[in-house]
């Protein structure tokens, strides 16, 4: 009797340990959320939007550092996302068994982990060495490198829902493999390749450390693609650690916006992935 | 019949040559990915090369970083990149595994999804983020609340005490840990769910029908039953931890030493990068930067793979990870 009794309470405090720890990662993600509303919502004006990078002290915004991160993610993407389908399409229809997938999905996987300023030092010994100075084109081209692996995770399993029996009509009807996957297997899964592609700009529009020493940085409004071009994420870094308060605040503006921009593009491609799901069902 | 016959061959032809340039464009682009790995190992170990070939085996052991002197070791960066990564596993893992076991078995049905997503939330934040959030939020409340007892609880005692000992600044290698402990969690927390999910519901059964309480099922049923995946999660975490860059700067407080004390300031291989990399002058100095980068890869490199394989083995066994 006095065992079980035991027994119970230590399954009551056990159970009621994993309620705690619940809430305790619940309180961090309302306590970062609750400071960048706070502190962000403060710095956030119209100036922000129409405004360059201000010198410490005098008024200004972020507009060249949204222009550059706009263009250097969506370059980036445009990119990474067709050479992630397209490897995708290999591991999915032609090579789904072949020994050389497994190779190329586990090397993908760790890829998908690996540290970003890896990728930036890579991308300075490749690009920005040999050409003599920072631009936003190798900027772009580190982010493409991250874009890679994370469409080519998604796209393969999203590809892999497409029922076989769709691909064996179109083959009887005569189509090469190349048409059945452009005419029947992309339109089917074309919702889910969207998913991922949106995952991927929402996982690089955040990153930091592989644009610090490509794109680096520029006071000053640039749209050329061969030069140094200021990007959201290296100024938030810039001015939060700085001592001025006119550019701490214009930082933690900053960071609300990446974040209601990557938060935004999550739950659209969730919406997006969650139709898709249901429309697959009805398929089967 | 041969009037027919002609043109629809050429169509065949065509088809079959652009069947042949789509087949190979989408092998090129598998390849790449092999590529890149290959890549990155190569421009790291040609960008290092300098600085492995003067200071040789010397930069592994050495600890003295110092650019005017052109003395560079990894050994500093090596030790605190080790560290908070530790601190990081030491948090994050217990609050992970709670987590897990709340949203597969105590939580009510309908709050499971939302829950869930929330925590999934936490890993969508940008890492930079996390690091303005520390620098500014968690460093203070830790220097104000969390270290002075820490000092006053263990820092008289032996052995231990010297982990605690100093002043509290705010920022270091805890701190880092702390950060880093956060980002993780929803990593670590999502592996441990699926493979507690992937638990066959008949063992479970089974033993409830033994007359076990909901606790022994979790523990002696459900975690031997997914230990495999448990440490492929806790490395897949480590492996973000030891790589973080952003977060880890903002708060590592950024001193080549290595100190015995967790409040003291120290740094990490990446925040050195991230910090140095652009001011570095002279050949040598640049060189031991991405020699570190190179040692990073490696370390991150061996810790994922092996992750990844003992993940690859539950996989075969269930659904994806």
């Amino acid at each position: 009797m006095n065992n079980i009794k035991r027994r119970k309470i230590t399954a009551t405090v056990a159970l009621g340990a994993s309620g705690v720890a619940t809430a305790i990662g619940l309180a961090f993600l309302a306590a970062i959320l609750w400071t960048l509303f706070s502190k962000g919502l403060g710095g956030l004006s119209l100036s922000v939007f129409t405004q360059t990078t201000p010198a410490p002290g005098s008024s200004g915004g972020l507009l060249n550092a949204i222009y550059g991160s706009l263009v250097m993610t969506l370059l980036g993407v445009l990119i990474g996302g067709p050479i992630g389908i397209l490897a995708a399409t290999y591991l999915a229809e032609y090579g789904r068994s072949a020994r050389l997938s497994t190779v190329i999905r586990f090397i993908n996987d760790v890829l998908l982990s690996a540290p970003s300023i890896v990728i930036g030092l890579f991308v300075y010994t490749l690009v920005v060495v040999p050409m003599g100075h920072f631009s936003a084109l190798a900027g772009a081209l580190s982010l493409a490198i991250i874009v890679i692996p994370v469409t080519v995770r998604t796209a393969e399993d999203m590809l892999r829902l497409i029922p076989q029996s769709m691909r064996h009509g179109s083959a009887a009807l005569g189509a090469q493999p190349w048409r059945t996957i452009t005419s029947i297997v992309y339109p089917a899964a074309r919702s889910g390749l969207l998913t991922g592609v949106l995952l991927a700009l929402a996982r690089v529009s955040g990153e930091t450390a592989p644009l610090l020493f490509t794109a680096l940085n520029n006071q000053f409004w640039n749209a050329n693609l061969n030069q140094p071009m200021a990007n959201l994420p290296v100024v938030i870094f810039q001015f939060a650690t700085s001592p001025y308060p006119n550019w701490q605040s214009l930082a933690w503006a900053g960071a609300l916006l990446i974040t209601l921009f990557v938060l935004f593009l999550s739950i659209i491609a969730r919406l997006i992935s969650s139709m898709f799901g249901v429309r697959e069902n009805r398929v089967e | 019949m041969s009037a027919i016959t002609i043109p629809y061959r050429a169509q065949l032809k065509r088809e079959a040559r652009s069947e042949w340039v789509f087949r190979s464009l989408t092998m090129a682009s598998a390849a790449l990915v092999l590529i890149l790995l290959a890549g990155v190992l190569m421009a790291l170990c040609y960008g290092g090369w300098p600085a492995l070939r003067t200071f040789k085996f010397g930069f592994l052991t050495h600890q003295i970083w110092n650019p005017v002197t052109e003395q560079f070791g990894a050994l500093a960066a090596l030790y605190g990149t080790v560290i908070t990564s530790l601190i990081a596993m030491l948090i994050a893992v217990p609050l992970a595994f709670g987590i897990a076991v709340f949203l597969t078995e105590t939580c009510p049905l309908w709050l499971r999804g939302p829950i869930a997503s929330c925590i999934e939330l936490l890993a969508a934040v940008p890492s930079i983020v996390f690091g303005i959030w520390g620098l500014f939020v968690l460093a203070p409340v830790l220097q104000h609340a969390v270290q002075p007892w820490l000092i006053a609880t263990f820092g008289d005692l032996p052995w231990i005490g010297k982990l605690f000992r100093g002043p509290p600044y705010g920022i270091g290698l805890m701190t880092a840990g702390f950060v880093l402990a956060v980002m993780v969690l929803p990593f670590i927390t999502s592996v441990m769910r699926e493979v507690f999910l992937a638990t066959p519901r008949s063992l479970k059964e089974a033993a409830y029908g033994l007359g076990a309480t909901q606790w022994e099922v979790i523990w002696d049923v459900v975690l031997p039953n997914s230990r495999a995946g448990i440490i492929g999660g806790m490395m897949l975490g480590l492996g973000r931890a030891l790589g973080e860059t952003m977060a880890v700067t903002f708060v590592v407080g950024n001193a080549h030493r290595i100190s015995t004390s967790l409040l003291a300031p120290g740094t990490t291989i990446s925040a050195s990068i991230a910090n140095e990399f652009t001011e570095a002058v002279g050949g040598l100095y640049t060189s031991s930067l991405i020699a570190l980068g190179l040692l990073l890869f490696v370390l991150t490199f061996t810790i994922i793979a092996a992750a990844r394989l003992l993940l690859l083995q539950i996989e075969r066994r269930g659904a994806r990870i």
